[in-house]
């Protein structure tokens, strides 16, 4: 009996200003395989279904059990990450492509930078007044932990982003994930004191109005966080600070 | 006087925390990192972090943590620095919790906190079973806020080479290479801080990151900073074996109630469920009563490795076992365990909240590393470490749940004694050796990118990883740690014939890949040959021809200094720290 094996195409680019081609490769299968082991395969043997002489794949990976948010690409065309990505579950050829919204780095490598520029943009963070030791923090109940942690787990993969329609150079928009963090920030007892700095950064181009609905984002994430209840709670909020600095100018 | 200006490298809990002080104390940081720090191998620490706040009216006191942590370290470590650990350790939970970390709560609204592993206490505290990914999230938000300030410089997507030293040897500065461009180039500052993380790359596959290849480390080591207690590496007793890496599950789930066993009967081919009680063997539980599941990680993996292979009764035959939490209700384990019960669902497609969950022991963690003195300070002036890269607060065992914190404290540490260092440095003398070391680095690159031969060395490693699993993790015999050396010997000779099948100078994976391994390659010798002659049993080290411990030959930190030559590191021993607790012998089968 041949040797099973699976079947893996790969879209190349050797650098930003370089053609695209396609490699096929033929590679050994083994049990619980999943995208990650194939590449790593590849790397240790780097030559093409036709035999040909090639090079590793350049991809972003790191923690290999989906919570550094590395290894987002495209795999048989859906968003998603490639360590969680297991060959049994996939139909073959197994097409990877790299995230199509961002600038290409190589191979399956872009540049995702933008998100925590993003980040930067609405202060996603709680504003401290040191690290020196202070006594405990706030109090908060088991049901406010509950509704923030979920929000928390955002992984910066930038799925969301990639899925959503109106997330490209016209519209500017800053996408889901950071709308999720404004939420998460603007909940917290301390963080809430930027709160309307948050809102006012949605507020205008790019902000939470580019929003589409097309509820892409939260069907992608691999986190599951509630991406499109944060987008309509932080919408309201920021038509509601849009009245308010209305009023007072 | 400007600013002094230090260079952290390393993003994770303990790079970010120095990173953090620093900027407080208005020094300017550049920060380096093979990968944007959000995505840093802290994420993947699960169950929690421990300090003694005694919320659960225990009578947990600091001062217990601290005898806990010595004695689960089998008392290898210093005593000085780890009882300041514990100490802080209450605040800087406080300060955690102040920054927005969601920890789990109690009904009126306090912090939760859980048993974990070699303690009797509640002394963990937790977010879900993500508290590594919410912990580093938080000094993340704290960084990229004295980033918009202007206070910190990102070099996300560099990798360290070295440290440039001047002609007195003191640190000026390091060389990093840009992963995209693959441009060289040197970086001037009063004192850098390794804050670089674990080995487990020269284990093939562990726990651990992509990242995770102690090459920074080693790189280091060879410019003359001692590596100290390399023998110490921690096999967790659950993790997930997977055809790339092995995935960690948590020692919370034990601290939650998980159950680990096997069936009594070889080869019992009765579905899991329908095997009465009776028949299952619960051995940690009646091998120590006092502990049960959560004895110290070396104790529960040996006892794992002992079930499977000498009494041959892992699942199927095969080398695993059962951890279970099928008893615990649904509710209680999502919102204490939801992110690991998620993480095996996906990787193995078994839903563990209805089903037993197979795991095995794994490389996990690095108690060695760079010798720091307790300032953070390495023997090279200027040169700091910090976090799992150094070697200070776990002795020959850590403790679940010890290692957020000594990263947290330790940045918190090395930070403010690297401003103070920086502070009274004599003036720098011409580049500081900075064009030399940029010319030894080019000649290192210009090797590697035009040499001929036929070894891949992705292949190497994957020989290294076999070798080093097979012979310096759980049970080490001087035989094989022998020829576990020669292996490696052998590799370093291979290593000359690496032919890159990727000469390209942009974005070149393999390349970099290249340049770590024969890093990783030296560092290896150091955990084998530490192994080799420390004839002893003392925490994770373990060798069957020497089963006990012998304080009086090796209550002694080893340090490993770099010779380059073929015979290895020199190894030499130095007194532990044991002013305030007497060491006395270690066993979990009854109270301490």
């Amino acid at each position: 009996m041949a040797e099973r094996t699976v079947t893996i195409e790969i879209k190349r680019q050797a650098s930003p200003d370089a053609p695209a081609t396609w490699e096929r490769f033929e590679l050994p299968w083994r049990p619980g395989m999943n995208v990650i082991s194939a590449m790593m395969e590849i790397a240790a043997n780097p030559v093409t279904a036709d035999g040909k002489e090639t090079t590793p794949i350049t991809y972003d990976s790191n923690c290999l059990e989906e919570i550094c948010g590395s290894c987002a690409m495209r795999i048989n065309g859906k968003a998603r990450m490639a360590c969680s990505a297991l060959v049994d579950n996939l139909e073959q050829p197994i097409k990877l492509e790299p995230l199509s919204k961002f600038p290409l780095v190589r191979d399956l490598q872009v540049d995702r930078s933008v998100l925590f520029e993003n980040l930067k943009a609405v202060k996603a963070w709680v504003p401290l007044d040191g690290t020196y030791d202070l006594g405990s923090g706030p109090k908060q109940f088991p049901q406010q932990q509950e509704a923030n942690y979920p929000l928390s787990n955002c992984i910066s993969c930038t799925c969301c982003m990639e899925v959503c329609p109106q997330f490209n150079e016209d519209t500017g928009f800053v996408g889901a994930a950071t709308i999720a963090q404004v939420k998460l920030f603007n909940n917290h007892p301390t963080g809430k004191v930027l709160k309307e700095e948050r809102l006012r950064a949605l507020a205008g181009d790019g902000g939470v109005q580019e929003c589409g609905f097309a509820q892409n984002c939260v069907e992608v994430c691999p986190k599951q966080l509630p991406l499109t209840n944060s987008i309509s709670d932080v919408s309201r909020d920021v038509m509601v600070q849009k009245v308010k600095d209305f009023l007072r100018s | 006087m400007a600013a002094p200006k230090i260079i952290v490298i390393g993003g994770g809990l303990a790079g970010l925390a120095a990173v953090i002080k620093i900027a407080e104390a208005g020094g300017s940081v550049d920060l380096f990192s093979i990968v944007p720090v959000k995505r840093s191998h802290s994420v993947c620490a699960q169950g929690g972090i421990n300090a003694a706040k005694n919320l659960k009216g225990e009578g947990d006191t600091t001062y217990k943590h601290f005898d806990d942590t010595i004695y689960g370290g089998d008392f290898l470590a210093n005593q000085t620095p780890v009882k300041q650990m514990c100490d802080a350790a209450p605040g800087i939970i406080d300060l955690l919790d102040r920054m927005g970390v969601p920890f789990n709560r109690t009904p009126e609204g306090l912090l939760d906190f859980r048993r974990f592993g070699g303690t009797l206490y509640n002394r963990t505290a937790f977010a879900g079973a993500t508290t590594g990914q919410q912990l580093l999230y938080a000094l993340d938000e704290q960084v990229r806020r004295h980033e918009s300030d202007g206070k910190v410089k990102k070099y996300e997507g560099w990798e360290f080479l070295s440290a440039i030293l001047d002609s007195k040897g003191v640190c000026r500065g390091i060389t990093a290479m840009n992963l995209r461009t693959m441009e060289l180039k040197a970086f001037h500052a009063d004192a850098i801080i390794l804050a670089t993380g674990g080995v487990g790359a020269i284990f093939g596959k562990s726990t651990n990151s992509v990242v995770c290849t102690g090459s920074a480390q080693s790189a280091v080591f060879q410019q003359g900073v001692y590596y100290s207690n390399g023998e110490f590496i921690q096999v967790h007793p659950t993790s997930i074996p997977g055809e790339d890496k092995l995935r960690l599950m948590s020692e919370s789930a034990r601290g939650e109630g998980g159950r680990v066993w096997v069936p009594r009967t070889p080869g019992d081919k009765r579905p899991v469920q329908s095997i009465p009680a009776a028949e299952r063997w619960y051995f940690l539980e009646e091998w120590y009563p006092k502990y049960g599941n959560l004895v110290p990680r070396d104790v529960a993996t040996r006892a794992i490795h002992k079930v499977v292979y000498e009494h041959g009764l892992g699942i199927d035959g095969q080398p695993m076992v059962y951890l279970d939490l099928t008893h615990i209700d649904r509710a209680t384990l999502d919102r204490k365990l939801g992110g690991i019960l998620e993480i095996y669902e996906k990787f193995v497609g078994v839903d563990p909240h209805v089903e037993p969950m197979k795991i095995f022991p794994g490389m996990h963690y690095t108690m060695g590393g760079l010798w720091v003195d307790f300032n953070q300070m390495t023997n090279i002036p200027g040169i700091f470490a910090a976090g799992e890269c150094e070697y200070q607060y776990h002795g020959a065992n850590r403790l679940g749940a010890n290692s957020l914190l000594s990263c947290i404290f330790g940045g918190f540490h090395a930070g403010p004694n690297a401003m103070a260092y920086a502070k009274s440095l004599e003036a720098m003398e011409g580049d500081g050796g900075a064009a030399q070391e940029i010319a030894r680095q080019t000649e290192l690159n210009n090797k590697l990118i035009h040499n001929e031969g036929g070894e891949n060395p992705f292949k190497l490693w994957r020989e290294l990883g076999a070798t080093m699993t097979a012979n310096a993790t759980v049970i080490r015999y001087n035989a094989n740690l022998k020829k576990a050396d020669e292996k490696i010997v052998e590799l370093l000779d291979r290593y000359k014939r690496v032919n890159l099948s990727d000469k390209s100078q942009w974005a070149n994976t393999s390349f970099a890949f290249g340049r770590q391994l024969y890093n990783m390659l030296e560092l290896s010798r150091c955990v084998v040959q530490g192994a080799l002659l420390r004839d002893e049993s003392r925490g994770a080290h373990y060798k069957p021809d020497f089963p006990e411990r012998n304080d009086e030959k090796f209550l002694k930190t080893t340090k490993a200094s770099f010779t380059g030559q073929p015979d290895g590191p020199k190894l030499e021993f130095e007194d532990v720290d044991i002013q305030f607790i007497k060491p006395r012998p270690r066993r979990y089968d009854a109270a301490k």
